[in-house]
């Protein structure tokens, strides 16, 4: 893209005003010896051309809307249409989560995002032992198609996209959700929606697994295969770096264990028998959003650029839409502090502000009090409006990629996805994701990465407004929201009104049918459906894959 | 020589959060004392069964999950009924503050809450441990 001779000669009155500069810094040190990304990676002063003389505008860019889809996967972003402003909500019992939902709609919310209590995420009922003091908590609880139906409630299946932070279960609750569609006139070829269906990275960060990997990857599978026919609008999976960011990663790493999880899910499924173009299309990403606008900006382009050529060289893929890394977004949680929480507002801005530039799908705004509990109405409104604000006032939604083309954003990409190659390389040594999340690889990584922050952090290197530099006295928050704590008795109480009034016996026949399938080869998909279609619970159903597939016994590295 | 303190780090519940449990496990394992982690997914009986085991002077759990007024107070009151009332009870994690006099009164010593540095922690338990 640059004359070589004209980087040659910059490069020269680089080095030289470099050497002029390091002298004037004997005598005036700047503020900090060494300057780095939020997550620790070099900052050089400044950048020129010569840091990205190697960049090949049409191969390493491309226009907007083309390979390597860099600058995004449309042509013209945003002009087209806003991003979904997709809210995740849902807590104690299902009639309180359709409430919040319909208030979100109200609000202009364009997608629902629905969060499932631990229970529901594990494969226990709330009638459990192990569910004691969990129901309704972080989500809603979802016991059965009955609970199903109460949630979605006056909601037009066929109207909204939904998506399902639900991963080791995910089967069972797409089941319920066709289920529910069907009974309101909606067929499934209508669904549109996301089903998170990541098992990998539970077993990396963020811990509702069930069962062991072999069996896990393929439910996954079957979900890719029946959904190709009879959801064919579904995205089937989210990858999802985010949990992996959040457990404390550097941005690189983010890309890296995401895109390595990714490849294991396209690998699987191509031995399954599975066409990579008839299920590629439908895989969606998920990435974290955190404080350092650029190095994020940076981080999203990288990946996109990274997925389109691992499609493309690595896998063969020929349909366009296989090489296009779409993506959700949700704001760093674990950048939000306890103290003065207002300031967390400010953060989120930032943060969306990287979304946005970034060229994300959706969108979900974290509320300022979420690091003392989950979110009131009111606070979910300010997350809600952050993004509006941005999408109607900010300006940056009226051109495409603005950032492209800036010496450092394209360095920094370029560094993004150099780092995240190595890694998908060594996790390729190791043998692939899943193994590599078995022999602790992965894990280990982000635990370094995440000690080494705790300890700037500390030692005062990282400030965090608010809570190691800028303290005030504060009274304790009032007004957060409080889960009812009744919600657990209220939850058993239907169940076992449930399992009374319901037909066992066919429940029974549908439970051995799904055994049998579990047992075989068969494509679960359609005995998990007739299961729920006779209100078998979601405990029950997972009771059965726990009997013929085992669980998952985790690995403690430390 | 003293013998090194020794901490059992537990996960109660069915929470996957375990970047703060692994952060301070590994923060009292550089300060010099006896580490044990349980991994995620613990009842209270497990969690008091392996504190009485490992013999440890202090259970630390961590908790983001809200089921903190159930499971917490339940660990202790599984120690009292194993006598080891000496072993010093910690809870962290997102806990509301209005929680902690709750907590503090069924017998969890002290609740840190998003922000307490380690060093905070390592200090309380060196101050606090029973020996």
């Amino acid at each position: 893209m640059f004359d070589k001779n004209q980087i040659s000669i910059l490069k020269e009155a680089v080095d030289k005003e470099n050497a002029k500069t390091q002298e004037k810094l004997q005598k005036r040190p700047e503020r900090k010896k060494k300057f780095t990304t939020g997550s620790g990676a070099p900052v050089n002063r400044y950048y020129t051309p010569v840091d990205i003389a190697d960049m090949d505008y049409m191969n390493d860019l491309g226009l907007p809307g083309a390979f390597p889809y860099t600058r995004g996967v449309q042509p013209n972003m945003y002009r087209g249409q806003f991003w979904t402003m997709r809210m995740y909500a849902g807590f104690a019992t299902a009639e309180e989560s359709n409430k919040r939902y319909k208030f979100l709609v109200e609000q202009g919310s364009s997608g629902l995002s629905v969060a499932f209590d631990l229970p529901t995420q594990i494969g226990y009922d709330s009638d459990h032992a192990l569910s004691e003091g969990e129901v309704g908590k972080v989500g809603v609880a979802i016991d059965s198609l009955a609970d199903m139906e109460l949630l979605f409630d006056g909601i037009p299946l066929d109207k909204v996209s939904t998506s399902m932070t639900i991963n080791a279960p995910a089967s069972v609750l797409l089941a319920m959700y066709i289920a529910v569609a069907e009974k309101q006139g909606v067929s499934s070829e209508k669904l549109r929606g996301t089903i998170q269906n990541d098992i990998l990275k539970e077993y990396i960060a963020r811990g509702t697994y069930i069962f062991p990997t072999e069996p896990s990857m393929r439910l996954i599978t079957d979900i890719f295969a029946f959904c190709s026919k009879e959801v064919p609008q579904w995205n089937t999976i989210s990858i999802s770096g985010y949990h992996i960011r959040e457990a404390g990663s550097t941005a690189a790493q983010e890309v890296g264990f995401t895109l390595a999880d990714g490849i294991a899910y396209v690998e699987a499924a191509i031995k399954a028998g599975l066409d990579v173009d008839s299920f590629a299309p439908r895989l969606s990403f998920f990435f974290n959003a955190h404080n350092d606008l650029l190095e994020e900006v940076s981080k999203y382009r990288a990946a996109r650029r990274l997925w389109a050529r691992i499609m493309k060289d690595r896998f063969g893929a020929k349909d366009v839409k296989s090489m296009q890394l779409k993506f959700h977004t949700q704001t760093g949680g674990s950048t939000l502090t306890a103290q003065q929480p207002e300031n967390n507002i400010v953060r989120v801005a930032i943060q969306t502000l990287a979304a946005v530039l970034g060229g994300t799908q959706s969108l979900h705004t974290n509320s300022k009090d979420e690091a003392l509990a989950l979110p009131t109405e009111a606070s979910v409104r300010v997350a809600l409006r952050t993004q509006q604000i941005v999408a109607h006032e900010s300006g940056v939604t009226e051109v495409v990629d603005p950032l492209a083309g800036s010496y450092y954003i394209e360095a920094k990409t370029k560094e993004i996805e150099d780092a995240a190659m190595a890694y998908i390389k060594k996790i390729d040594d190791i043998g692939g994701a899943a193994k590599a999340i078995d022999a602790g690889y992965i894990q280990s990584e982000i635990m370094d990465a995440s000690y080494d922050y705790q300890k700037n952090v500390e030692s005062g290197e990282i400030i965090v407004v608010g809570m190691n530099k800028y303290q005030v006295e504060e009274a304790s928050p009032t007004g957060l929201l409080r889960v009812d704590p009744s919600v657990g008795e209220m939850q058993k109480a239907r169940l076992a009104k449930l399992r009374a009034s319901r037909d066992n016996v066919k429940v029974n026949e549908t439970l051995i049918a799904l055994k049998t399938a579990c047992e075989g080869s068969d494509n679960v998909m359609p005995f998990i459906l007739e299961a729920v279609k006779t209100y078998a619970t979601l405990g029950e159903i997972c009771d059965v894959m726990r009997d013929v597939f085992g669980e998952y016994q985790q690995s403690i590295n430390l | 020589m003293e013998r090194p303190i020794r901490v059992l780090v537990a996960k109660p519940g069915l929470d996957g959060h375990d970047r703060g449990a692994k952060v301070i496990a590994r923060a009292l394992r550089d300060a010099g004392m006896e580490v044990i982690y349980t991994g995620l997914r613990q009842t209270a009986e497990q969690i008091v069964n392996a504190a009485i085991q490992e013999d440890v002077d202090c259970v630390a759990m961590s908790i983001l999950s809200g089921a903190h007024n159930t499971l917490l107070p339940k660990v202790v009151e599984l120690l009292t009924a194993e006598n080891a009332t000496d072993i010093l009870v910690l809870g962290g994690g997102v806990i509301p503050y209005e929680d902690i006099p709750f907590l503090k009164e069924k017998g969890i010593k002290e609740i840190f809450t998003p922000g307490s540095t380690t060093q905070t922690i390592i200090d309380y338990i060196r101050e606090n441990v029973n020996r």
